[in-house]
């Protein structure tokens, strides 16, 4: 970073407050940073920390009762917090634009896209409308739009998320902006897509010089294009520096607890228990006095009760922190080393056991004459979890993980297969018959704030199950099992009284936990069980549902779309697209050993928190986006995508063949030994 | 750290009385109107079917403070016993057709199929008469009486409380929890009855709400037409049937009017309120 040239962006105590009847939440809290023209700048931190609304007060996208209170915005010599409505409106969009998480609801759903893309530019009257219509078809072409022609006659309902994003971004960059704000882009995206939208942000910021802040809770994201990084906590920015030092060596005990949280990709510890911070973040109407880290930091000393200033420690890089700027060291943390896993004794027979499974959802018809469309989430799936095992199941969305998650619980019924849970054959089990063993089969929810039902406390939603299985004949009884189930997952006995919006995500999450475990089942199967949560709050949440296995013996079948979590909680994981398995195999094989190059594509595309790892991993560019369900390819459903696709790949579908890992994979080109 | 300058906002006593000023004026009107008309023996000097033809039809006075109508009854009288009728008609009116429409359009929304189809064709072929004409009609085939007039009301009351409750199920329906509930093994009922219909209760109190006026209106309308209550029931849309024709004595008409007028008000400032508070969007303004 040249120290003499002007920046470009200079925020300097900028303080946000949300000003509400019970008084102010400050929720951005003196934050300063400098910006230089072409950088990439990254800002990091939990929700809540600020990060976000830091991003809105420079665009002045702020809604009440958000305003800002203090500080100051300076971008090509003026003072964007002072600007008036009219002033600021023409930064907007013209010089500083900006890219949201939610790319379904970021685009207008009535109006086509090119009326979109051309009124964005000649909102500012810098294009005449011929020129952008040209410029917009152009703009879409160098956002890796497929048939950009066409693709501007569209509405925003015909294209994928990953789609509209480049649409968003296409927006966004139509004035060539001098300043790009992405408020997590790629949140909403699944992997291989979300590797796509960073690249291009990567060029796109090399090839037009636009400096980017991108915002994220997802180190891996920051380390893969950004510069320089800011780490939020509690509305101040806590340590800042180059990701790669930052990654390698952090400087604040807080980055250090995001580190350790975040489960990797390239990690050798066996041990299944992240590193967690106990405790939540403050409350942002009170700031505590002195470090807002400290109570739960675990290097806090002394000294900590003073609220320490963000002071440079080396070049480039500061820390707001007494024991590090002191010469402190962050040790690393202490991983209780892996109790030598016991050989699991293959039982007589699977707990669960699903033999060609097939689903398929009949779609409206298109017209009176038009022919009945068929969605074929799953098509054929064969899965086996033996007792006591973690199986997981990954795959871009739409590959029909969570169908088969409702499948083998039998919340839909299978349109073809056998599924057998503890040897009974539960395809065409009715509802009532299947209830007695709804007691033994649970599911873990994804989204901690519609799986509980709100009008319901938490005593009712666990006295639910208990009640309904007979499980406690007195209410005494139930009361006293509800208070050993929130033990169970460490929440305070005193929460029977209360709602679920009472509480956090994370401790929602265990609310749901409890529920599943009320009836003490053998096999829970979690869908998407963590990827809503923070990275610390998903570690404990990891943590938890690690020790109760070890507590309960329970079985898990475990969904989730982050390679990295799955491979630090599953024994066996199997890989699904377009409704078939790709490839199935032990954790560490799968990952160390990817057979099929749809597994191959999906490890590179990870992102992982470490520059220098991301420098030397293989890259397997994986182009485009998964077809549709409804009309799937011929032969191998992954011949479209497939970088080693051969003419044989359209003729015939590969068979799904045991290879020498012990797993299987279908593939006509991998190395099965 | 320079000193952090707030700007001033409303205080939070300001920004009550701008968004639940109205609605609590008009919850005060309703509570006023259902304590007269509980107590209305109690309250009111005269009997309400006491007729004094050699006082009839005198200005508001002293002795009547609304008057007297062509028979000789003292309005005041009449009006706070009108309320009787028309607040328990309306509530029984809506409250029926809620819970029947309710649960009609929330079973058809959560077995869809065949049965979704058929119940719903049912309430767009009664959504194609005009209310009132059908109510009309039902209540003339009926013959004339308060209980025959509130079945012609309900036959053609249901149909929007079906329609809004199958709309709300079935945004609840897919929501996580209830596949929560399925897979703990809980019922149908269980869940349409215990989990579901507690989530979408909330447009439907407003829409009661705002309908309950609406009731009292077509209820009063109804009588007018002489199709209401059988005479001589004191009921305001009969009493301003009454005093149509008599311009002079504009008292016989009007006094019954403004109740109906304050009533149907009352309910829909509550309604109103109700739907703000219920929306998260409008409550934070």
């Amino acid at each position: 970073m040249p120290a003499t040239a002007e920046a470009l962006l200079r925020v300097r105590d900028l303080r946000t407050w949300f000003l509400t009847d019970a008084g102010p939440v400050r929720a951005v809290d003196g934050v300063s940073f400098d910006l230089h023209a072409g950088e990439t700048l990254g800002i990091v931190g939990e929700s809540g920390s600020g990060k976000s609304v830091c991003a809105k007060s420079i665009m002045r996208l702020l809604d009440e009762p958000a305003r800002i209170v203090g500080g100051s915005i300076a971008f090509r010599g003026r003072d964007l917090a002072r600007l008036s409505e009219d002033e600021i409106r023409d930064v907007r969009g013209r010089e500083i634009a900006m890219v949201f998480q939610d790319p379904m609801t970021s685009l207008n759903p009535v109006l086509r896209i090119a009326k979109q893309l051309v009124e964005a530019m000649t909102a500012h009257g810098r294009f005449a409308a011929s020129v952008a219509r040209e410029r917009a078809v152009s703009l879409l072409r160098r956002m890796g739009v497929p048939a950009p022609e066409r693709a501007v006659q569209s509405y925003p309902h015909q294209y994928s998320g990953g789609m509209r994003q480049r649409v968003m971004l296409a927006m966004g960059m139509s004035n060539e902006p001098a300043l790009l704000i992405a408020d997590e882009p790629t949140t909403a995206l699944d992997v291989t897509i979300q590797a796509q939208i960073l690249e291009l942000l990567r060029t796109l910021n090399e090839e037009l010089g636009t400096a980017v802040v991108l915002i994220s809770h997802d180190l891996g994201v920051i380390a893969n294009i950004c510069s320089r990084v800011l780490v939020m906590y509690a509305g101040e920015i806590v340590e800042e520096g180059s990701p790669g030092e930052l990654l390698s060596d952090p400087r604040h005990p807080y980055t250090w607890a995001l580190l350790n949280a975040a489960p990797r990709l390239d990690s050798e510890a066996h041990d299944r228990r992240l590193v967690t911070i106990e405790g939540q973040p403050p409350d942002p109407r009170a700031w505590p006095e002195g470090c807002r880290f400290r109570a739960r930091c675990p290097f806090a000393i002394e000294k900590c009760g003073e609220h320490p200033e963000l002071l440079p420690i080396e070049a480039h890089r500061a820390t707001r922190c007494w024991v590090t700027q002191q010469g402190g060291a962050l040790h690393r943390p202490d991983r209780v080393p892996a109790a030598a896993a016991e050989p699991r004794q293959a039982t007589a027979e699977p707990l669960l056991d699903v033999r060609g499974v097939t689903k398929h959802f009949s779609l409206p018809r298109d017209g009176l004459f038009a022919p009945v469309r068929v969605l074929r989430a799953v098509d054929g799936v064969d899965l086996t979890v033996e007792r006591g095992e973690t199986v997981g199941l990954v795959g871009e969305s739409g590959c029909g993980k969570s169908t088969l998650a409702r499948l083998v619980t039998r919340l839909h019924r299978p349109t073809a297969g056998r599924i057998m849970f503890a040897g009974q054959d539960i395809t065409h089990a009715t509802q009532a018959e299947i209830r007695p063993l709804r007691r033994r089969m649970q599911m873990i929810f994804q989204d901690p704030y519609a799986s509980l039902n709100p009008r319901m406390s938490v005593g009712e939603i666990l006295a639910g199950p208990l009640k309904l299985h007979g499980i406690v004949d007195s209410d005494a009884a139930a009361r006293k099992r509800i208070g050993e189930l929130l033990d169970i997952v460490n929440l305070p006995a005193r929460s029977t009284q209360r709602f679920p919006h009472e509480f956090s995500g994370g401790q929602r999450q265990r609310i749901s936990i409890a529920r599943a475990l009320a009836v003490r089942p053998d096999l829970v199967v979690a869908d998407e069980p963590v990827s809503a949560l923070d990275v610390n709050i998903q570690a404990q949440i990891i943590n938890l549902m690690v020790d109760l296995q070890e507590r309960f013996g329970l079985t898990y079948l475990f969904i989730a779309h982050d390679l990295a979590v799955v491979r630090h909680v599953c024994d066996r994981i199997v890989v699904l697209y377009l409704g078939k398995v790709m490839e199935t195999a032990r954790a560490d094989a799968l990952f160390s050993n990817p057979l099929h190059p749809y597994t191959q594509t999906l490890v590179a595309a990870a992102p992982v928190p470490d520059p220098r790892m991301e420098r030397s991993r293989r890259h397997v560019p994986l182009s485009g986006e998964p077809p549709s369900p409804i009309s799937p390819p011929s032969g191998c459903r992954f011949r479209t995508r497939c970088p080693k696709a051969q003419p044989i790949c359209a003729e015939q579908e590969p068979e799904l063949l045991p290879d020498s890992r012990g797993g299987a994979v279908a593939c006509h080109f991998a190395e099965v030994g | 750290m320079s000193e952090i300058v707030l700007p001033a906002v409303a205080t939070s006593r300001q920004r009550w009385m701008r968004r639940y000023g109205l609605p609590a004026f008009g919850a005060g009107v309703i509570v006023l109107w259902i304590v007269l008309a509980v107590f209305a023996p109690w309250i009111t000097p005269y009997d309400p079917n006491f007729v004094d033809v050699a006082a009839r039809l005198q200005p508001p006075s002293w002795a009547h403070w609304m008057g007297t109508d062509t028979l000789g009854r003292d309005v005041l009288t009449r009006v706070v016993f009108g309320a009787r009728i028309s607040l328990s008609v309306g509530f029984a009116v809506v409250l029926i057709g809620a819970a029947f429409g309710t649960l009609l359009g929330a079973v058809a929304a959560y077995v869809a199929g065949w049965a979704e189809e058929g119940l719903m064709r049912l309430t767009d072929l009664v959504f194609c008469f005009p209310p009132i004409i059908l109510a009309m009609a039902i209540a003339a085939a009926l013959g004339i009486g308060t209980v025959n007039t509130c079945i012609a009301m309900l036959v053609v009351w249901w149909p929007k409380f079906a329609r809004l409750a199958r709309s709300l199920v079935l945004t609840q329906r897919n929501l996580e929890y209830v596949e929560a509930a399925q897979s703990i093994g809980f019922g149908p009922a269980h869940i349409l009855l215990r989990q579901i219909i507690p989530n979408a209760v909330g447009p439907l109190v407003v829409l009661v709400t705002l309908d309950l006026g609406n009731a009292i209106l077509v209820f009063a309308g109804l009588s007018f037409l002489g199709l209401g209550t059988v005479p001589p029931t004191a009921e305001w849309g009969a009493m301003v049937g009454e005093g149509r024709q008599l311009v002079q004595q504009w008292w016989v008409a009007t006094f019954a009017g403004l109740a109906i007028l304050t009533v149907v008000m009352g309910f829909n400032f509550i309604g109103d309120g109700l739907r703000d508070w219920l929306d998260p969007h409008a409550r934070n303004r």
